[in-house]
């Protein structure tokens, strides 16, 4: 038998270490091997390895990538989930170690970093996407390519994150990763390194759909549309692209010294050469608990939608709400170190940062007290968002005054690191966050795809995953008080907190029957759909719903004059009592500039792709390669001068007739 | 043209502004490029915070009074200085369409940048020679990332700067050539004002340690 090349056993070595040939791991490589091939095999079966190039990989329509953004939310909501089912199986279990403490440290570090930044961020985005353009009665967002570029490095970014459960080893230090753990000699496998990574990669997508999304709103409104009459949801986008626009720096900045002290040697957060690893934890908040803000204030944008019209009412407070929202985005600034108070930065410190977190509770309060009394009075119609909407008041309201008891600094000395912030944290983001955008996901189906996600499924799911939610984190609360701290994989029996974790793992199967459903739920809407020609499917109140669904390209025929905060309510009124007519007239329509697909952002994702797998393995020439080919595809992009085709008026006047939307 | 239809009946901005705010399209780009200068403040923010945390952990390694050379970084100051003046002119001249001169002007732009960078990693490339490297201590980790990052962002203007002047030159002052300027131009100011930020804090700083 002939000698294998000396770099085949290295490559087996490097990229199969042996603690990724464990059962699991081969078990999903196999799984994703075939899948993949699965995908292919279909597409050529079906010769739509065209189509979907043409139609999907090279879009730069919001519509098609806020769908893209929330398919690939979804299957990361799964995967994130089952990491979570895991964790929940080894702590009811706790003698029988059904996954190992290595295995387990990796699994939470996935876990946490999957859910924050590759399931959250992404349905967030993607709910911008599909909804403030329309939201606002424009034609796109401000920088459609740029746009695709975002949606591509977050895309990659995700392939790279989950890569590492097969090839090198997971990251396994937490979703903070906090050093000196991190550093190099405490932790020599990639793992970390696929973490510094695949974040920097998506951190810069999300920074540029800050910006995007910040001067879409500020600069392409309709004419009409002060500030003061933004929906909601617009302006929970505004803040929450202000906040990406000031949090996303310090990670990188965080992330960048890790991964430089990883790879080439620099010593900043290292214990030798005069490193400092508090340095990291504080610019790791610095982005952290802005974060935090950056994952509710959509859903708190959603909420304002979703009770104002299934409440048949105008939201109470319009001009509190949008006090309190940017009360708080102003405020998220002001309290990082509240998340590692133990550092022992003295009374002073910890009194300004426990104040201002505190403070907090109040424009929030007024939000929650806001909501409800857009309800009151209103005629309700329980729906499954507004279902949603109704199961986030009390969990979030519970989840935010733990977080005002963790804010009180002596108190937090006792709770740091505990279950009850385990449980404070996932009560907050589960029941604020994915309540919220689940809800919006159910709102705005119709509007993504023509027709709506049936209701009595939609209750089905919700009742599992919110029913769910209760026994599963409400136990967490006592096991902290009883003394157990999170990341812990086993505990003896005899500490007395095997009933309540056994609830807790009961609670989290029974959410992942309700995530089940909800997919079964999409799936069976698609296949037995009934098309919503009316594009208003729920007598919504705002922009988007005054045009077809799914959205035309162009989306508005001719852009309307906004004169009211409802404008859409106000005008359906006056288009009933016959004052205006029922739909743009044929005259009116304009030729429109359509921006042209692209292939751009695809390939500079791959590029990105390709230098950032050469970075993991510290492979130079490969991450050089890469490198050169994001400065090709960028210079290639410099010197493209025609974006747009022309859409002619007789094209527009066509489809507008074809869906029986002009008017006389 | 193309733009209004893009935007449809959305407020044209007056006709009275400099030429490359008065496409709506183009106008909206420069917004978006100034979004992009405050998230790179903040980036450099965050480096000047870094620095400011390490500067007295030097470990076994060297002061900041003995690696820094005040002479080079006064010379590399003059010449970023200068260098902010000329595209001011070119920036003039595309005002004035005197297309002959704003190349020009770019070309001197990008003549002092490159020289700016070969001071720099000449400066460097002494400091690793004597030993310094950024893996000698947190202070000159946070030094060299610091500096460096400034060096490389003035390193991506003169390939940005390169690019735009052979489309400047196939396609003369355009609606777009014109946003493409300005838009370097404003990066170009704001390089020059982290380096005097970077003058001050770290090598006019560094004597007063």
């Amino acid at each position: 038998m002939p000698a294998l090349p000396s770099f085949v056993p290295y490559l087996i070595h490097t990229l199969f270490p042996p603690w990724v040939r464990r059962p699991t791991e081969i078990g999903a490589e196999i799984m994703m091997t075939a899948g993949g091939a699965f995908i292919v095999y279909w597409l050529l079966k079906n010769k739509k390895l065209q189509w979907l190039w043409n139609e999907w990989l090279t879009t730069v329509d919001h519509k098609k990538i806020g769908i893209m953004y929330l398919v690939a939310a979804i299957i990361m909501l799964g995967r994130g989930g089952l990491d979570a089912l895991m964790l929940r199986t080894n702590l009811a279990m706790p003698t029988l170690h059904f996954i190992n403490a290595s295995e387990y440290n990796e699994v939470f570090t996935t876990h946490g970093t999957i859910m924050v930044f590759f399931m959250a961020m992404p349905l967030i985005f993607a709910l911008f996407n599909v909804v403030v353009p329309l939201q606002i009665g424009s034609r796109d967002v401000a920088f459609p390519r740029l746009n695709a570029i975002s949606f591509w490095l977050f895309a990659f970014a995700a392939a790279l994150f989950n890569l590492s459960f097969v090839v090198g080893g997971s990251p396994n230090a937490g979703w903070t990763a906090y050093p000196p753990l991190t550093e190099l000699a405490f932790n020599h496998t990639v793992g970390e390194n696929y973490y510094f990574v695949s974040l920097l990669m998506t951190g810069i997508g999300t920074t540029i759909t800050g910006i995007n999304f910040l001067v879409t709103i500020l600069r392409m409104r309709a004419p009409g549309m002060t500030f003061m009459k933004m929906p909601l949801f617009t302006w929970a986008t505004l803040n929450t692209s202000v906040l990406i626009l000031f949090a996303f720096p310090p990670l990188t900045i965080a992330l960048l010294e890790s991964l430089l002290d990883r790879v080439a040697g620099t010593t900043f957060f290292g214990l030798a050469h005069g490193g400092m690893p508090m340095m990291y934890v504080n610019l790791f908040w610095l982005f952290g608990h802005p974060e935090v803000y950056i994952l509710v204030l959509p859903a708190f944008g959603v909420f304002s939608e979703v009770v104002a019209t299934f409440s048949r009412k105008k939201l109470f407070g319009y001009p509190s709400m949008v006090l309190s929202m940017t009360a708080i985005m102003v405020l998220a600034y002001g309290t990082w170190v509240h998340h590692f108070f133990t550092m022992g930065a003295g009374p002073a410190v910890n009194v300004f940062f426990g104040l201002s977190t505190m403070l907090i509770a109040i424009p929030t309060g007024v939000k929650v007290f806001n909501w409800i009394l857009t309800m009151w009075g209103g005629r309700l119609q329980f729906t499954t968002p507004m279902l949603y909407f109704l199961a986030m008041i009390p969990t979030f309201v519970i989840g935010g005054a733990t977080g005002v008891m963790l804010g009180a600094v002596p108190a937090d000395y006792q709770f740091h690191n505990s279950y009850f912030l385990v449980a404070h944290f996932h009560e907050v983001l589960i029941g604020g966050t994915v309540f919220g955008l689940l809800a919006g996901v159910y709102y705005w189906w119709p509007k993504m795809f023509g027709y709506k996600l049936n209701d009595h499924q939609g209750k089905w799911a919700f009742w599992l995953f919110a029913g769910g939610f209760w026994p599963t984190f409400i136990p967490q609360y006592w096991l902290g008080l009883e003394g157990m701290t999170r990341r812990m994989y086993t505990y003896p029996f005899g500490m007395g907190w095997h009933t309540l974790n056994v609830i807790s793992t009961i609670g989290g199967f029974i959410m992942g029957a309700g995530f089940l459903v909800l997919v079964s739920n999409v799936l069976r809407s698609r296949l037995h759909r009934e098309v919503d020609a009316t594009g208003d499917p729920w007598d919504g109140r705002t922009l988007e719903w005054s045009i077809p669904s799914p959205a035309p390209e162009y989306n508005f025929a001719v852009i309307p004059t906004v004169d009211e905060r409802d404008w859409w309510w106000e005008e359906k009124q006056r288009r009933q009592s016959g004052e205006k007519p029922a739909g743009p007239k044929p005259e009116d329509i304009r030729p429109i500039a359509i921006p042209k697909n692209t292939p751009v952002p695809i390939l500079l994702g791959a590029a990105f792709f390709l230098g950032a797998f050469g970075l993991v393995f510290t492979w130079w020439p490969v991450a050089l390669t890469g490198l050169a080919g994001v400065f090709g595809v960028l210079i290639y992009s410099w010197f493209q001068y025609d974006h747009y085709r022309i859409l002619s008026a007789g094209e527009i006047r066509e489809t507008e007739e074809l869906l029986g939307r002009l008017g006389a | 043209m193309s733009s209004q239809a893009l935007h449809g009946g959305h407020k044209t901005p007056p006709q009275e502004l400099p030429p490359e705010f008065q496409d709506q399209e183009e106008s909206i780009k420069i917004t978006g490029f100034w979004m992009f200068i405050v998230t790179d403040v903040l980036i450099f923010a965050s480096l000047f915070a870094t620095y400011a945390v390490f500067v007295n952990r030097i470990a076994s390694g060297p002061t900041p009074a003995q690696v820094f050379q005040l002479n080079t970084a006064l010379i590399e100051t003059l010449i970023l200085l200068t260098s902010s003046f000329t595209i001011g002119i070119a920036i003039w001249a595309m005002r004035q369409n005197r297309q002959r001169m704003v190349t020009w002007w770019m070309v001197l732009t990008v003549l002092l940048g490159m020289a700016f960078v070969s001071i720099e990693l000449t400066e460097f490339a002494g400091d690793v020679a004597a030993g310094w490297g950024w893996h000698t201590s947190a202070f000159l980790s946070a030094f060299f990332l610091l500096v460096a990052a400034h060096g490389t962002h003035v390193t991506m203007g003169i390939i940005w700067a390169v690019a735009l002047l052979f489309q400047l030159r196939k396609r003369g002052l355009t609606t777009v050539t014109r946003r493409k300027l300005y838009t370097f131009s404003l990066y170009w100011h704001f390089l020059d004002i982290m380096w005097v930020f970077i003058f001050t804090v770290v090598y006019l700083g560094g004597r007063l340690i």
